[in-house]
């Protein structure tokens, strides 16, 4: 029997079904189309990454409908231009690639970017499977302010390893890559054959760009450059020392004359050009050295994990992506900042070998390892690099000053000078730097 | 008496000018806001902003002399102005003495005369961050087609700009080659405009092309030559983009003018409190240098 009750429950859940059902599309069917016809602009350092969110620009804008201003510029003139414009409150991106190696305690000290908590929480504005917990724990601290805030989102995480030619490891009776900082030394100096132009070693030995290497070496020493307080520099104690002493060893007798002048497009082409058994550099530079039109060790390359010393671990760079506090059109740049940190995007930068995402399920997707251009060996190499990354240099405001000091130092210690008398050197002139930005 | 006749000459023309300055005014207002906006203010405001501890986060707070005081004690930026003044001096004096030897032989006919000047000219017009970019190339010390065209006629290879010995003199080589042509421009003009009798008279008197040149072309051209070098020192002293792109300042700091040190100081450090009083020093450094060459010439012109 047919009661009352139930006939009125049974209609009114009929009647309110249609409303069930839309909200359950809306949740199935993401609207990317919410800001159809609005516009944004978008600013990147220039790098793989911003090379491959520049060709799927036109999916985007067919996706979304909103039209993308994109622009590109190399890393050392896009951070004083995003600073200065940054410092004016009215920028003129509404998102922006930033270097979170130098940038974060910049970013989070001027409180330049808009937190992206909010809009992470709003369903209307993030599509459900965009799954925040996909991203790396390292590289979601280094995205995140102490108090909290979500500054960017983890665009890449950049990782050191060891590149090295098959062939001229083959000439010398070598078969596998060093495991060791002192296997690395021993094979350098048996690959090195200077009368011949031949080199064992190649790396980076131009002031600045050299700090990110070094520091990686001294990660071997289990030792960062700077307390964890951001306080106090480490970079003139035993351990700092002993790696820079490592340094200018293998610098000085097993790479090309010039190498204090090298940043790493230097140490890339004379890799390319079979002249250095191994160099020592970031994993996002993979990409041109399979391609046979810039490269004449394709087919010869191997890839490696950092080496081992008292500890095994690897320097990592993790840039991000976010939208300036005083953007205009923050709702568009967020679906913008959401499409490229998507999983489809960035398993693109993966399948490419433009960058190691920092998302995880990228690497679990077997399909595109297998149809790579990458040999399995690289992916290997990534996957046990990404498991023993730790930050490479320091996280502090004057980023660009300790690295240029301190990396003065260090091509002077290439150059032929005393590793403790040039470190304390330099120590003792970037701590007041160092104090003075504490103060602030 | 002079002075009355100066008086009453120049009274007539000092009225007409109080007259138009009178009726005119406003037609020079357009040109005073803009130099009022693009060149006064920044000044005052460069000025002001050395005056404070001047960050980009944060409050700025003032300090008076301290950036100017901090600068002599800073061993970087002395060894900076030491370095501007030889790349400056080097790279004035070889385009110059080239470039008035080049001016010379292009001033004399000869075969071909007119595509081997167009050809001379050629660095001048390219754009000098892509020259540099080019030249990056090229010193490559293994890889660089220098050191490969060094080695092939049996010469040791050089470190190039990857050396702090060699980077300074290889960076005046690259100025020199792109800028010679210019002064050999503004000194052939000048030899052109000089006139053939004195020449002729020397030639019946028997005299040498090198005495020609000695006691004609030279103290004739002379004011030309000067003007070359004013205009090439102030582009050598703000030399930026060469060093900026083939080294940046390095190895190390041993190409870093000051041109360089003050764009670090200010846009990769953000000091741009201690950046804005490198830049006054240097202008009053440039200005001194200029005003110096140039009352050199005036006299040399009165003589």
């Amino acid at each position: 029997m047919i009661r009352r009750r139930h006939l009125l429950a049974a209609t009114a859940s009929a009647l309110g079904a249609p409303a069930i059902v839309e909200r359950a599309n809306a949740q199935s069917a993401f609207d990317w189309k919410q800001f159809k016809g609005q516009s944004i602009e978008v600013n990147y350092q220039l790098s793989p990454r911003g090379d491959i969110a520049k060709a799927h620009i036109k999916d985007f804008e067919e996706l979304t409908g909103i039209k993308v201003g994109f622009e590109q510029i190399p890393e050392q003139q896009q951070r004083p231009k995003v600073a200065m414009e940054m410092a004016t409150g009215h920028p003129s991106f509404d998102v922006v690639n930033v270097g979170m190696h130098v940038q974060k305690r910049l970013i989070e000290r001027a409180s330049w970017m808009a937190d992206l908590r909010p809009l992470i929480a709003d369903k209307s504005l993030t599509a459900a499977d965009f799954d925040q917990a996909d991203f790396s724990k390292p590289s979601m601290d280094v995205a995140t302010a102490p108090d909290g805030k979500l500054n960017v989102l983890p665009l890449n995480q950049d990782l050191f390893i060891l590149f090295w030619n098959k062939e001229l490891f083959a000439q010398k009776g070598l078969q596998s890559p060093p495991a060791t900082l002192d296997e690395l030394m021993t094979m350098a100096h048996q690959l090195t054959d200077a009368s011949k132009g031949q080199y064992g070693f190649v790396g980076r030995g131009l002031k600045n760009a050299n700090m990110t290497f070094w520091d990686d070496i001294l990660l071997k020493w289990d030792q960062e450059t700077v307390t964890p307080d951001g306080r106090k520099l480490l970079t003139d104690t035993p351990a700092a020392v002993e790696a820079a002493t490592w340094y200018q060893k293998i610098m000085r007798e097993c790479a090309p004359p010039g190498v204090i002048g090298f940043n790493w497009n230097e140490c890339q082409t004379t890799f390319m050009q079979g002249r250095a058994a191994i160099w020592w550099d970031g994993i996002g530079f993979s990409a041109p050295m399979l391609d046979p039109n810039k490269s004449k060790v394709v087919g010869k390359i191997g890839f490696a994990p950092d080496p081992a010393g008292k500890v095994r671990n690897c320097a990592t760079f993790i840039d991000g992506i976010g939208i300036p506090a005083t953007a205009k059109n923050k709702k568009p740049a967020w679906l913008f900042v959401q499409w490229v940190t998507g999983k489809k995007m960035l398993t693109e930068v993966l399948r490419t070998g433009s960058g190691t995402p920092a998302r995880l399920s990228c690497y679990a997707q077997t399909d595109v390892i297998k149809g790579s251009a990458f040999p399995p060996e690289w992916f290997e190499t990534t996957q046990t690099s990404l498991n023993m990354a730790r930050s490479g240099l320091p996280v502090i405001v004057p980023v660009t000053e300790f690295r240029d000091t301190l990396g003065t130092a260090i091509t002077n210690i290439v150059a032929g000078g005393d590793p403790a008398g040039e470190l304390k050197k330099a120590t003792a002139a970037f701590q007041p730097v160092l104090d003075k930005s504490n103060e602030a | 008496m002079s002075t009355t006749t100066a008086t009453t000459l120049s009274r007539p023309v000092t009225t007409r000018g109080h007259a138009y300055a009178r009726h005119y005014w406003a037609f020079a207002v357009p040109a005073a806001v803009v130099v009022l906006l693009v060149i006064l203010f920044p000044w005052v405001f460069t000025i002001f902003m050395s005056l404070h501890d001047w960050k980009v986060t944060g409050a700025t707070p003032f300090v008076g002399f301290a950036n100017y005081a901090k600068m002599l004690q800073d061993e970087r930026f002395l060894w900076a102005i030491v370095r501007t003044l030889w790349f400056t001096a080097a790279t004035v004096i070889a385009p110059v003495l080239l470039g008035v030897w080049a001016a010379v032989c292009f001033a004399s006919q000869f075969k071909l005369r007119g595509l081997a000047r167009t050809l001379f000219v050629l660095p001048m017009m390219a754009t000098p961050v892509a020259i540099a970019l080019v030249w990056t190339m090229m010193f490559h010390p293994q890889l660089g087609v220098l050191n490969y065209l060094l080695t092939s006629v049996g010469l040791p290879p050089s470190s190039w700009v990857y050396a702090s010995s060699s980077v300074i003199p290889t960076l005046v080589m690259v100025e020199t080659w792109q800028w010679t042509p210019l002064v050999m421009l503004i000194v052939l003009g000048g030899i052109a405009s000089l006139p053939q009798e004195p020449y002729e008279a020397a030639i019946l008197d028997g005299a040498s092309a090198w005495q020609m040149f000695r006691h004609i072309t030279l103290p004739l051209a002379w004011p030309f030559i000067m003007v070359a070098t004013v205009i090439r020192l102030i582009d050598a002293l703000k030399t930026f983009d060469t060093i900026y792109v083939i080294t940046l300042g390095g190895p190390g700091t041993s190409s870093e003018t000051i041109n360089i040190l003050l764009y670090q100081t200010a846009f990769a450090y953000y000091d741009l409190g201690y950046g804005s009083a490198i830049v006054v020093v240097f202008f009053l450094l440039i200005l001194l240098i200029s005003l110096l060459l140039l009352r050199v010439r005036q006299r040399e012109a009165w003589r």
